[in-house]
């Protein structure tokens, strides 16, 4: 596990996940990772309905121009402290779409983005881990309150 | 004149979408409601419009199959064949007989791994979690079976222009038989589930009818159409790779039934029985499998040179999970890039029977109802007009000239 995470976490992590524009691909894998396999409910780890309940923002796509703005209202309905995880190639550097006309991505240019995932789509495994790191940051941001 | 104030019954508006936690995927639907009941309908598309075709048009036909391959996720396999179908069609490319063998087994992977996604996901539209973890952990068992196979498990790049990029090797076979075995042992847990449990019946039987009529008239594919009784299949009606080899049929409910209603439970036996005909499909790929060749020319650059000096055009079609998709490519014969890339996904046609499936259904049906027809918008969203800020949204007339239009286009 991520390191500089307390043994036992203070708080559950409530996630929203939010498609800008992806191919589907990391999408499911976010699921799968909640499914019985991977079963990151076991963390408290949740994946919620509402922006306003969540901690942290998985954004999926590379952020098409239909959905930036809605892709912002999302994260300033989040409440404070929060965190963004970008899943997957396209969403950090556009992916094999980097030269289409239609993006505003990546998700850099619209939101703060705090962990990078990479691969295409990235493996559950991976997208645990990220969340994971948010717990840490998340955590440092409560302390210094 | 009595003063009377008169009370009007007027309808109101329900705006869902584009993000919204019943749909996976942007997608805007505008109902026009009295009380509970559904009056109207409309759908905007085009939140997902990445341009794909577009970009397709600036690459060479290789690299093009990776972009293919990620206009949808879950049909990473459906698209890349359509298209290397096409290129194959346009450039006179043999594929070698082992190839379309293997080809069968991904493609029908692929159909179980999708069928068990979206039980999964119409279980949790009625609120039926407990079923879509367990169906989400078969579908684990395939995406196994498909990382050992291909490397990979959701972007399999494993087609390539005249073949395959991978053999199945004989030390591999045992693993996809357990894998086979392990879900025609669970097959009868899952039809008891889907189709005798009460609460699955009470929600799906008698809801969201597409009639036969509809069913050809808005030209639906897939399962959507074979569970109204229209009888359409590519891998019958035009078989292709080893599917001519193979023992295959159309799948109807009435095979189960005896009866076509063309309601959302139809839907899910097509389904399901769909899943069984893929793990047979599988096995008799696996027998009938010839040696040989997987691809039939290895040399990329070689490849590439042969297509770039080809001038004319190929359709490829296939039958996605969703329903059958056409891609459709032009080379003028001087470059490497295509001279036009179309993509007619199969969620495409399913999309304007939401609109007789959901008139007169009840708010509470709208997620399953939707979810029956297994849309995919990353797939279809590329049909939508988008210039810069100004959004052109499509309604159902418009929606519907455009359909004609580009059918009349590829078939010219
Ligand atoms: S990173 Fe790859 S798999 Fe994930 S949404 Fe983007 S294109 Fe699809």
């Amino acid at each position: 596990m991520a390191k500089g995470l307390p043994k036992s976490f203070k708080k559950a992590l409530w996630v929203y996940h939010c498609n800008s524009g992806s191919c589907n691909g990391c999408d499911i894998e976010i699921i799968a990772a909640l499914c019985p396999r991977y079963d990151v409910e076991r963390f408290g780890i949740k994946l919620v309905g509402s922006p306003r309940h969540a901690d942290v923002l998985l954004i999926t796509g590379p952020v098409t121009r239909q959905m930036e703005d809605k892709v912002k209202r999302i994260f300033e309905q989040m409440p404070d402290p929060k965190a963004v995880i970008c899943v997957g190639n396209c969403g950090n550097t556009g992916d094999v779409f980097y030269e289409s006309y239609n993006l505003v991505g990546p998700v850099d240019n619209v939101i703060p983005v705090d962990v990078h995932v990479i691969g295409c789509p990235p493996l559950p495994e991976s997208i645990i881990m990220a969340v994971a790191k948010e717990w840490v940051k998340l955590e440092t941001l409560e302390a210094k309150k | 004149m009595t003063k009377k104030k008169e009370i009007t019954k007027t309808t109101y508006q329900l705006p869902i979408g584009p993000i919204h936690p019943a749909l996976k995927e942007p997608v805007m639907f505008e109902f026009e409601i009295d009380g509970e009941r559904i009056v109207d309908v409309d759908v905007s598309l085009g939140h997902v419009h990445r341009a794909i075709e577009w970009a397709g048009m600036r690459r060479n036909s290789i690299q093009i199959l990776y972009l293919a391959e990620r206009i949808c996720g879950i049909c990473s396999i459906s698209h890349p064949i359509a298209f290397a179908r096409a290129v194959e069609d346009a450039c006179d490319i043999e594929v070698p007989e082992r190839a379309g063998y293997l080809r069968v087994i991904q493609c029908e992977l692929e159909r179980i791994c999708s069928h068990m996604l979206w039980a999964g996901v119409a279980a949790h539209e009625i609120g039926f979690d407990s079923v879509l973890f367990l169906t989400w952990e078969m579908r684990e068992k395939v995406l196994d079976l498909t990382e050992y196979l291909t490397g990979n498990r959701i972007t399999k790049a494993i087609i390539t222009i005249g073949g395959v990029r991978r053999d199945i090797t004989k030390d591999q076979l045992p693993k996809i038989h357990e894998t086979l075995n392990y879900f025609k042992d669970n097959f009868e847990k899952l039809r008891k589930i889907f189709l005798d449990d009460k609460t699955f019946k009470l929600r799906s039987q008698d809801c969201g009818i597409l009639t036969y009529d509809d069913a050809l008239k808005l030209c639906a594919v897939g399962p959507t159409t074979r569970a109204s009784g229209v009888k359409k299949d590519v891998r019958v009606d035009q078989a292709y790779a080893a599917y001519g080899d193979l023992d295959i049929d159309y799948i109807t409910p009435d095979v189960l039934t005896g009866e076509v209603n063309g309601d959302v439970y139809d839907r899910i036996i097509v389904r399901l029985l769909e899943v069984k005909q893929s793990i047979e499909l599988i096995e008799q790929a696996i027998t009938g499998m010839p040696s040989g060749d997987i691809v039939s020319e290895p040399k990329i650059p070689k490849l590439l040179n042969h297509i770039k000096k080809t001038a004319g055009e190929g359709i490829g079609r296939h039958e996605a999970p969703r329903g059958e998709v056409i891609h459709y490519v032009k080379f003028d014969g001087e470059h490497e890039n295509p001279y036009t890339w179309k993509v007619r996904a199969s969620t495409y046609n399913n999309i304007l029977p939401w609109i007789p499936m959901l008139k007169g259904e009840q708010i509470a049906d709208i997620p399953i109802v939707a979810a029956s027809t297994d849309p995919c918008m990353s797939c279809t969203n590329r049909v939508a007009i988008v210039d810069q800020n100004k959004k052109y949204e499509l309604d159902k007339e418009q929606l519907h000239k455009l359909s004609v239009e580009k059918t009349r286009r590829l078939m010219r």
